[in-house]
């Protein structure tokens, strides 16, 4: 990469134009009802310190577009909290490239996370308490098992969920960041197994269709639940 | 999976083109049970498949292109492994199993297109040197895992630019998010068999054409900008996927068809 062809190669389709272009860009936020005055408050006030005053409430998702919205979102954080913890406290033997991607993907899940909490604005839920007393973080089968879980689960999640949205542009965002998460899966799992089948294996792919994993949203709470502290209302998401 | 399910489902969802294949068997069984003039047919004809293409075309449309790239990789990867000596013994099992869903693929969209009473599209014959410019995409490995990853990458790409196009139809759209992960499954481990990241940072080309990775140096998403977040332009490239349009995705696959 060098900064002519970054420079030279900025075309972008049309419909990305589109979602970029001023108007949109407002009617985005609009339409989620917040200011870009507002989500930046949302930010400011939504730290990891405050989470003690938000500790144990009930986290409704919402409903329709919103409430899919608020279900990527908070599975975004279950992904951020858990890779910060296996950065900052690294297993015993973490090679320099294993360091390299789970790093990475710390920040790429970091990133999805801030992204939905500026995006849903006023209607984003709380930040939401995690326990990961079932990760053994000083273990590399454990870390690399619980990511493995993770991203597979993120992938089936927004297979899942895409239908349920109305959106197009919202769509769209999911698209982009599924992929990301499928990208995640392949590198953990070949992580754990080098060069064999298993960064796209039949345990996730049905070898006669060669779909991936699509799951509803109860079907993926009910595996993310063990890990959140908080009560989780998704009785209006819809269906 | 089970492809009767899907089948199924499709008829649920997507009770249109059911009514549609209906009437349109009626309208058959009606000209050949009557005396009417064969002179008339023609226009009936002329106006119900036209009808017809405007309630289910946009699906259908998505199915073939999908099938059209399914068909380029399908045939890119038997050829791989048909050409002795190309892949490591050792890395065998990765390209058979990318060989496997992509026939796979193929299969499954043929399937639902005939299922909604729509002829898949034909298998274009496919020239992988694109004109001489990988002539040794069979006999060097290099080239292979470039083109690989080429496909892999355009692929994630091409079928992230129209789902929104399947929001009508939910097993379908479902079908095609679920192929896209598996696209981009394959192409995460092809890339880092290449030493790059399994994600895309900006719009680095790593040797491919520059049209393949044009735009994936975005960092706007929804209105935000992901970099003012606190983000690097890295990490913010990396942490979404761009689509393409179905014009940038012929303009690159568009080689590697002969005319």
């Amino acid at each position: 990469m060098n900064k002519t062809q970054i420079k030279s190669h900025e075309s972008i389709s049309d419909f990305e134009k589109k979602i970029m272009s001023p108007m949109r860009r407002g009617r985005f936020l609009k339409y989620l009802g917040v200011s870009t005055a507002m989500s930046a408050m949302a930010i400011a006030g939504c730290d990891d310190d405050d989470a003690s005053s938000m500790n144990r409430t009930e986290v409704d998702l919402g409903s329709g577009d919103i409430g899919i919205l608020n279900y990527a979102y908070l599975l975004e954080q279950l992904e951020a909290a858990f890779y910060e913890m296996a950065v900052s406290m690294p297993y015993s033997g973490m090679s320099s490239a294993e360091t390299s991607i789970l790093t990475d993907i710390r920040d790429h899940e970091l990133a999805h996370r801030d992204f939905f909490r500026v995006a849903l604005g006023s209607s984003a839920i709380a930040t939401v308490e995690f326990d990961f007393s079932s990760v053994d973080f000083a273990s590399r089968a454990s870390v690399l098992g619980t990511a493995k879980a993770f991203e597979d689960l993120g992938v089936s999640a927004y297979n899942g969920a895409g239908s349920l949205l109305t959106n197009a542009e919202y769509l769209l965002l999911a698209g982009k960041i599924v992929s990301v998460e499928a990208r995640h899966a392949s590198a953990i799992r070949d992580l754990l197994n080098p060069f064999s089948a298993d960064y796209a294996g039949d345990d996730v792919i049905t070898a006669a269709t060669g779909l991936d994993l699509a799951k509803n949203p109860s079907e993926v709470l009910s595996s993310a639940m063990a890990f959140v502290k908080n009560k989780i209302n998704f009785n209006n998401l819809p269906s | 999976m089970n492809l009767l399910k899907i089948i199924s489902d499709i008829e649920k969802v997507d009770a249109e083109v059911y009514e549609k294949l209906s009437s349109r068997r009626a309208m058959f069984r009606h000209l050949s049970g009557s005396g009417m003039k064969w002179a008339a047919v023609p226009v009936i004809m002329g106006s119900t498949l036209n009808k017809a293409k405007a309630q289910s075309s946009a699906v259908t449309d998505v199915l073939n292109y999908a099938l059209t790239l399914e068909y380029l990789e399908d045939d890119f990867y038997k050829s791989g492994l048909a050409a002795a000596g190309l892949i490591p013994e050792d890395r065998k099992v990765i390209f058979q199993q990318i060989s496997k869903h992509e026939s796979a693929h193929v299969v499954f969209l043929k399937s639902v297109l005939m299922q909604m009473s729509s002829t898949p599209v034909s298998k274009p014959a496919f020239d992988f040197t694109a004109g001489g410019m990988f002539a040794d995409v069979f006999t060097n490995y290099q080239t292979f895992l470039a083109l690989s990853q080429a496909f892999e990458d355009t692929g994630v790409r091409a079928y992230k630019g129209r789902a929104a196009e399947l929001l009508d139809n939910a097993t379908v759209l479902t079908a095609a998010l679920q192929i896209h992960s598996v696209e981009a499954r394959h192409a995460s481990m092809v890339r880092r068999l290449r030493a790059e990241k399994g994600w895309i940072t900006g719009n680095n080309n790593s040797g491919l054409p520059v049209a393949i990775y044009a735009g994936e140096d975005n960092v706007m998403q929804g209105g935000a900008s992901i970099t003012d977040l606190g983000y690097s332009a890295a990490a913010a490239t990396e942490a979404f996927d761009e689509p393409l349009t179905p014009d940038d995705v012929l303009a690159i696959a568009g080689s590697f068809l002969t005319s």
